[in-house]
């Protein structure tokens, strides 16, 4: 395995190609395309009707849960990854000192969907 | 239906919870024709539905009061134009009903079979449109190569395809063609195996079926309330069906099924369509087979166009052809109503004549107008996918809906 | 690291960058080819012969459309939105092991821009980053479709991610590296991580259509409900970002079940053709290659085959289907390969 951040600098040359491309396509289009606009033109789309009012209205509260419950899990299942690299290592006592650590995740989970988090009707 | 909710100026009525208010047309995919559906969302889900009507209302029935008897028809075309058919065909009856003609049996198996044809055109275009709107694009255009096979028909019977203003009051233009003959028969050999295949992709779809299974229900009583018909009310589980409880153009000839639903739910309007494809082509295929010797015309020297031949040499027969051309042909004074099994339901044709060249006063009976009164109902706290699905599946369409 | 090094990644980097663009340019082609196919129909024919050129047509005509921004949209974020999403679907191929390792005038060159030992880390990390490019462009229209698409986009994709990640952490513990060079040089011969973790495919590969928003779970765009979804306000290069970004994260994601599970450019019997070392590592990339088109093609199947789930369904599966078998599949492994080690 690599140990110095050597390894980094191709993502960089990547990162560097990619966003030049990113940024040269769209200053590219926007030199080559047509621009005439007129305000009904850059009017938002309604189904053909004058836009009503604002879109950024509150939306459900259960989108929001969706967002938290997926901070909560994944920060669980980033510390899956060490130990799940280095299982052989750890053996038995690794495997159930996990397991106590997946019950608690799955308590969770069971809780939240005891508590209808996983209705979205 | 709650106090009007109008283009989401009440954000909060009544208690505090804000909805979202979402435009469903009236330029929106999932609207197949030009209607509006404003939706009052919580999330995901339908708190109310406001559908608004008339964005092409064409004024069919005032305009048939301006018109010869013969030229209300292209207007009946323009209604259910999926099932174009069996609107001309509705409204020559209706006329010959108040002329009181009396069909040779060869007409109405002849019209019998270009109705159930246009049926299975509209059911396919119902059904599969089901399958596009849940994501499934492939069925669809499967069968819309069968529907292009029917409309090929219909282009041989009366020269056109989609508005087809076929045959006219008295009968056909002319007997079924060879051509004709021969497109129906590979028609009906091979139709069935590729309905059969798409049935396969799409009806036993566990993600089809987890969509439209318990979605847009109505019950038998709600639906008759709404006074549903067709396919949305056998789905519901009423056995009515306007070619058995008053046949018209020898319905009573045939032998045949009427597939009936339980739920009245989206699945089963899909199902009861399906079958009644299956019961169509079992129509068609007796009336072919079984189709009597005799006249593609009835004796109707009123609105039947006499031969040219004879309009060359005889003069009663130039003074008829004048008289319909120019539309001057009186009808008895008189009222009736006359109904067909459309595609999608009843459809009614209410005819009262003064005596006069035009009809005094037209009114159609289009299904469509009746189910999309219940929309609302239907969808209410639904997900807004079941909404799309719903509406597909009633089959609004929205020439019929505004005329 | 000397200058040499830097040429040779720099090389590296823009010959997979432009493979890259090329497979999903044409991916577009072969979906509506492959549409085509299924749906007894023609497909492309008008541009060059059988249509081959049609995608350069489609991308040409990006570049000369107009480009709207409505008046009501938030000007910076609604151009940051594709671009963002272009550009993450772009850096997840870095870490691929396009193939062996090149001996060229004596030296050596590994057919992988870098292989981080982290390299699975990355990917995840990365991914994440794409759903800001959908939720900022559908918020930053200022339309409620756009608005709506974006946040069932967001949430479909986070619920999804969590699947993802776990699927993957019964084959990291079978491996013991997170690292994608060497997952893959494990997979020597017939030894595929599919036939060892089939349940860890099965999860990741739904999820991996899940990310990639395509059907059955194409609910943000899905064009019956919600016009276009988050890019209904979208015209011009913008959209091909979203449309094209869509593409290559089908390629780079078919790269990643191909080289995660059905061994990369390794293939049954490398060894014995007796081929030399250049040669061989070619022939191992053709190959890793003709894997990753049959999921692509795979990706289209299911797509012109399926119908969509509806949103709740979508949500259902990807937590209480897809999050617990994921768990299952942890302790199974664990399970058996404590036995198999004592």
């Amino acid at each position: 395995m690599e140990t110095s951040n050597d390894g980094y600098i191709p993502v960089l040359i990547q990162l560097i190609v990619a966003g030049g491309f990113v940024a040269g396509t769209l200053w590219i289009t926007h030199i080559l395309g047509p621009n005439r606009k007129s305000a009904k033109k850059l009017e938002t789309f309604e189904c053909g009707i004058e836009p009503q009012g604002n879109a950024r209205l509150p939306f459900s509260i259960k989108y929001f849960l969706t967002a938290i419950l997926f901070v909560l899990f994944d920060v669980e299942v980033i510390f899956f990854y060490p130990w799940a690299t280095n299982f052989r290592e750890f053996g038995t006592q690794g495997f159930v000192s996990m397991g106590i650590f997946v019950s608690l995740f799955l308590l969770g989970f069971l809780y939240l969907r005891k508590k209808q988090a996983f209705k979205w009707e | 239906m709650k106090e009007a909710t109008i283009f989401g100026e009440d954000q909060a009525t009544g208690n505090d919870k804000v909805y979202n208010t979402l435009n469903l047309g009236p330029t929106h995919p999932s609207t197949h024709g030009i209607f509006q559906n404003v939706l009052k969302l919580d999330g995901e889900i339908i708190v109310d539905a406001e559908p608004t009507i008339g964005y092409i209302h064409r004024a069919f029935e005032k305009i048939a009061e301006k018109r010869p008897y013969y030229q209300v028809t292209p207007l009946t075309d323009r209604m259910n134009y999926c099932s174009a058919p069996i609107n001309n065909i509705g409204w020559h009856m209706t006329v010959e009903k108040l002329l009181q003609v009396e069909m040779p049996k060869k007409v109405d198996y002849m019209r019998v079979i270009i109705m159930e044809l246009a049926r299975i055109a509209d059911h396919l275009v119902c059904n599969t449109v089901l399958g596009v709107d849940s994501g499934a694009l492939t069925g669809f255009t499967y069968m819309f190569q069968e529907r292009e096979r029917i409309y090929d028909m219909y282009e041989e019977v009366c020269g056109a395809r989609l508005t087809t203003n076929i045959g006219r009051i008295g009968g056909f233009e002319r007997d079924f063609n060879k051509d004709f003959r021969k497109k129906l028969e590979t028609f009906l050999k091979e139709f069935p195996a590729r309905f059969e295949e798409f049935d396969r992709l799409l009806t036993r779809n566990r993600i089809f079926m987890d969509r439209v299974i318990g979605v847009g229900k109505i019950s038998a009583e709600r639906a008759l309330e709404y006074s549903f018909a067709g396919p949305n009310l056998r789905a519901a589980g009423v056995d009515y069906d306007v070619r058995v409880m008053t046949p018209y153009s020898s319905y009573q000839d045939f032998d045949f099924v009427i597939p009936v639903g339980t739920d009245g739910d989206t699945f089963d309007r899909y199902m009861v369509r399906q079958n009644e494809i299956r019961e169509s082509l079992k129509i068609i295929k007796a009336a072919y087979e079984g189709m009597p010797e005799g006249n593609h015309y009835a004796d109707c020297p009123e609105f039947y166009l006499p031969k040219k031949q004879e309009v060359y040499t005889t003069i009663e027969a130039l003074i008829w052809h004048f008289k319909i051309i120019m539309g001057e042909v009186d009808l008895p004074k008189g009222e009736v109503y006359h109904s067909v099994e459309g595609a999608n339901g009843e459809l009614g044709f209410y005819l009262i004549s003064d005596g006069g060249r035009q009809p005094y006063r037209l009114h159609f009976r289009r299904p469509c107008f009746i189910y999309y009164q219940a929309y609302p109902e239907l969808i209410r706290g639904q997900m807004l996918s079941d909404a799309i699905m719903t509406m597909s599946s009633m089959n609004v369409i929205a020439g019929e809906l505004d005329a | 690291m000397d200058f040499l090094y830097l040429i040779d990644k720099s090389v590296i980097v823009v010959v997979i960058f432009l493979i890259s663009l090329l497979i999903a340019m044409y991916s577009t082609y072969a979906e509506r080819k492959v549409a085509a196919f299924m749906q007894d129909r023609v497909g492309p024919n008008r541009a060059g012969p059988f249509g081959i050129l049609q995608p350069l047509a489609d991308g040409g005509k990006f570049f000369f459309k107009e480009e709207i921004i409505p008046s009501a949209a938030n000007k910076f974020l609604f151009i940051l939105g594709p671009g963002l999403a272009m550009f993450t679907s772009l850096m997840t191929s870095v870490v691929i092991p396009w193939g062996g390792t090149l001996n060229i005038a004596g030296r050596d060159i590994p057919l992988q821009v870098a292989d981080l030992n982290i390299g699975v880390l990355y990917v995840f990390g990365v991914v994440s980053l794409g759903v800001y490019g959908i939720m900022i462009g559908g918020w930053a229209s200022n339309n409620k479709y756009g608005l709506l698409g974006a946040i069932r986009a967001s949430s479909q994709m986070i619920s999804y991610e969590l699947g993802m990640g776990l699927s993957l952490i019964s084959l990291v513990m079978v491996s013991g590296t997170l690292s994608l060079g060497e997952i893959v040089e494990q997979q020597q011969g017939f030894n595929w991580y599919v036939f060892k973790q089939p349940l860890a495919f099965f999860i990741f590969m739904v999820c991996a259509f899940a990310e990639c928003n395509r059907t059955p779970f194409d609910l943000p765009e899905c064009e019956a409900e919600l016009v276009g979804g988050y890019h209904t306000e979208y015209s011009s290069m913008k959209l091909g970002f979203y449309m094209f970004a869509e593409y290559v994260n089908m390629f780079v994601s078919s790269a990643f079940m191909a080289s995660l599970f059905f061994g990369g450019y390794q293939f049954p019997f490398i060894d014995s053709l007796g081929l030399s070392q250049n040669v061989t590592v070619l022939l191992g990339t053709l190959i890793f290659f003709l894997k990753i088109f049959a999921f692509i093609f795979f990706f289209m199947w299911v797509r012109w085959t399926l119908p969509r789930f509806r949103y709740d369904q979508l949500m259902r599966l990807g937590w209480q289907v897809m999050l617990p078998l994921a768990l299952l599949n942890i302790f199974l492994t664990g399970g058996v390969l404590l036995w198999i080690d004592n």
